[in-house]
């Protein structure tokens, strides 16, 4: 197998006496999307948290690139090419569209210790942004204040931000979450597209689309790693399918 | 470009002020101290709308500006060239000491520390005996203009303090417009986005911080130069509290709502004794009151809600 881009080495969380990530190890290898399923409540979202830096761990490393990132700030692992996007999504109301994107697209050209250009009108901004935009099929909505977007097309731009920061790897929180089954469709054919071109990190509720989606899946319960393997494996594990797969799932 | 032109429009009347009735002594007075505070108000609003730090210690600022100008006037220094500089310096530099703690947190600590900081400015300037302590100082001669006594004729000052009110709006509105406004706004509205693309807001913030405070440091010595004596009770919480009030009766839809907060309120401070005699207090609190209450947008978005009523 390839070098790995991403690598998690014996991950440890407790938030009180709670263990939310018990001794988690995996990695994303280049091109691949690895797909971590598990119940409410597994820690799962947990998890990008500390992959991002936005939780700190009790121990363990997280090597992205061949980097010891662990003790690294969100914003800093961010610019070495670690994009998420949010379960619950997070952009800027108050912004129109293709700004939230060239707000990414700012943070990997040049300083933003500009003071006097106005910055609505750079093209070496905007361009990108809106290839980004276009990636996930927003791209007629960029004059948009991005408040006013439907719940699915918020879940787009999220995608379209992420890609906008030129990220190596993406991590994906439940990015179908909320949506309906239109939208479903649509954004698992964006992320069909998105396969070709980054490794991700998938968190998926929706059992069809990590089957569709993956090329492996972990199983995360109560925090801990109970397996890893290809589609069809982890279809089978017995283990598995006593945690958290239904039987319906599997048929 | 079309969302200037309420800021353009208000500083044209400004300027036309003293020939369309206003030009009389006590009403440039008025005018000029208007504008002054106008100065503080836009730069604590470059702090509030901009990157939303309300800070409730902005009056040290002007403070120190208006304290420089004392100090130098002591040493017998009254060159607008060096006093100017040394004043939005001093000012900054206070801005840098204290932004570098205060920006660490955020919210409700950050409107106490901030307030803790102005206090201990506050106090200090109380206990500078040398300089009137509580008493204050009195200037016997404005602050020269390339060794001209230009800021003692009144038309002069008036346009003097319309020519800062305008570069400090200009400077504030290019900063908001420009990558390094794009990062403070968003991180205003949503920092962990700002976070999850790749940037830290802090020393965006600290920047915005000291900027901030030169152009109080600028409002401070025309303010010292306006009154021609400075005491403690400038730099008091009770002066910044004025400030965040002009900015907010102002609105935050813009930097020009901070500009007219600031006459108005500056406009009533005058007025209302006139009419009401001594206890005209008693009208402005609860006026004041009423205006948060009411006015969501401020003054500015007043036109807004006004439409928005005859709709609904
Ligand atoms: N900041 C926090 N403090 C305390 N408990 C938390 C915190 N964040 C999450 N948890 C708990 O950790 C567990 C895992 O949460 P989460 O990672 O959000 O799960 P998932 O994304 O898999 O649904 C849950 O029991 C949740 O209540
Ligand atoms: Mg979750």
């Amino acid at each position: 197998m390839a070098e790995p881009l991403l690598e998690l080495r014996d991950l440890q969380k407790s938030f009180g006496g709670l263990r939310v990530t018990d001794g988690v190890s995996l990695d994303v290898v280049p091109g691949e999307i690895h797909a971590v399923i598990g119940p409410n409540g597994a820690g799962k979202t947990t998890l990008i948290n500390e992959i991002t830096g936005r939780l700190l761990l009790d121990a363990g490393r997280v090597i992205f690139g061949g980097e010891d990132v662990t003790h690294l700030s969100m914003a800093a692992r961010a610019r070495r090419g670690l994009a998420r996007s949010f379960q619950i999504t997070s952009i800027l109301p108050g912004f129109s569209v293709l700004e939230n994107a060239a707000l990414a697209v700012q943070a990997r050209h040049g300083s933003s210790f500009r003071f006097c250009r106005p910055v609505a009108g750079e093209a070496a901004l905007n361009g990108p942004a809106l290839a980004a935009l276009e990636a996930v099929g927003l791209g007629t909505r960029a004059a948009l204040p991005a408040g006013s977007l439907s719940h699915g097309e918020k879940r787009q731009l999220e995608l379209a931000i992420a890609l906008a920061t030129e990220p190596r790897l993406l991590l994906l929180d439940e990015p179908l979450a909320g949506a309906g089954p239109e939208e479903t469709t649509r954004l698992i054919e964006i992320l069909l597209r998105l396969k070709q071109q980054y490794a991700i990190l998938l968190i998926e509720h929706d059992m069809q689309a990590v089957f569709a989606l993956a090329d492996r899946v972990s199983v995360l319960v109560y925090g801990r790693l109970i397996a890893t393997g290809t589609v069809a494996e982890i279809r089978a594990d017995a283990a598995v399918r006593a945690a958290y797969l239904g039987e319906d799932e599997l048929a | 470009m079309r969302r200037d032109l309420p800021a353009i429009a208000f500083l044209l009347l400004l300027a036309m002020a003293p020939f369309i009735g206003f030009g009389e002594g006590h009403q440039l007075t008025l005018l000029a101290r208007s504008m002054i505070f106008g100065i503080g108000a836009v730069s604590l609003a470059l702090l509030v709308g901009g990157a939303g730090l309300a800070s409730l210690g902005h009056a040290a600022m002007l403070g120190f500006g208006a304290y420089a100008v004392v100090v130098l006037d002591d040493a017998g220094i009254t060159s607008m060239a060096i006093v100017l500089p040394v004043a939005m310096l001093a000012a900054a530099g206070f801005a840098l000491l204290t932004g570098v703690i205060a920006i660490r947190t955020s919210g409700v600590h950050f409107i106490m520390i901030t307030l803790a900081f102005g206090q201990m400015a506050y106090f200090t300037a109380a206990s500078l005996s040398a300089y009137g302590g509580d008493d204050g100082y009195t200037l016997y001669g404005r602050t020269e203009v390339f060794g001209t006594r230009l800021l003692e004729n009144r038309l002069a000052f008036h346009y003097v303090c319309l020519g800062a009110l305008t570069f400090t709006w200009g400077l504030c509105r290019l900063l908001l417009a420009s990558r390094f406004g794009r990062v403070l706004r968003a991180a205003r509205e949503n920092e962990l986005r700002v976070q999850a693309v790749g940037f830290s807001p802090y020393p965006y913030r600290l920047v915005a911080y000291v900027i901030a405070g030169a152009l109080g440091g600028l409002a401070g010595v025309l303010l010292a130069n306006s009154a021609e004596f400075i005491a403690p009770s400038y730099l008091s919480w009770q002066r910044s509290g004025e400030l965040l009030f002009m900015v907010i009766l102002g609105g935050l839809g813009g930097l020009h709502g901070a500009m007219i907060g600031a006459l108005v309120f500056m406009g009533l401070e005058e007025w209302l004794p006139h009419l009401l005699g001594e206890h005209w207090r008693l009208v402005f609190g609860p006026l004041l009151i009423l205006s948060v209450l009411f006015l969501r947008g401020g003054l500015v978005g007043l036109p807004a809600s006004l439409r928005g009523i005859g709709r609904g």
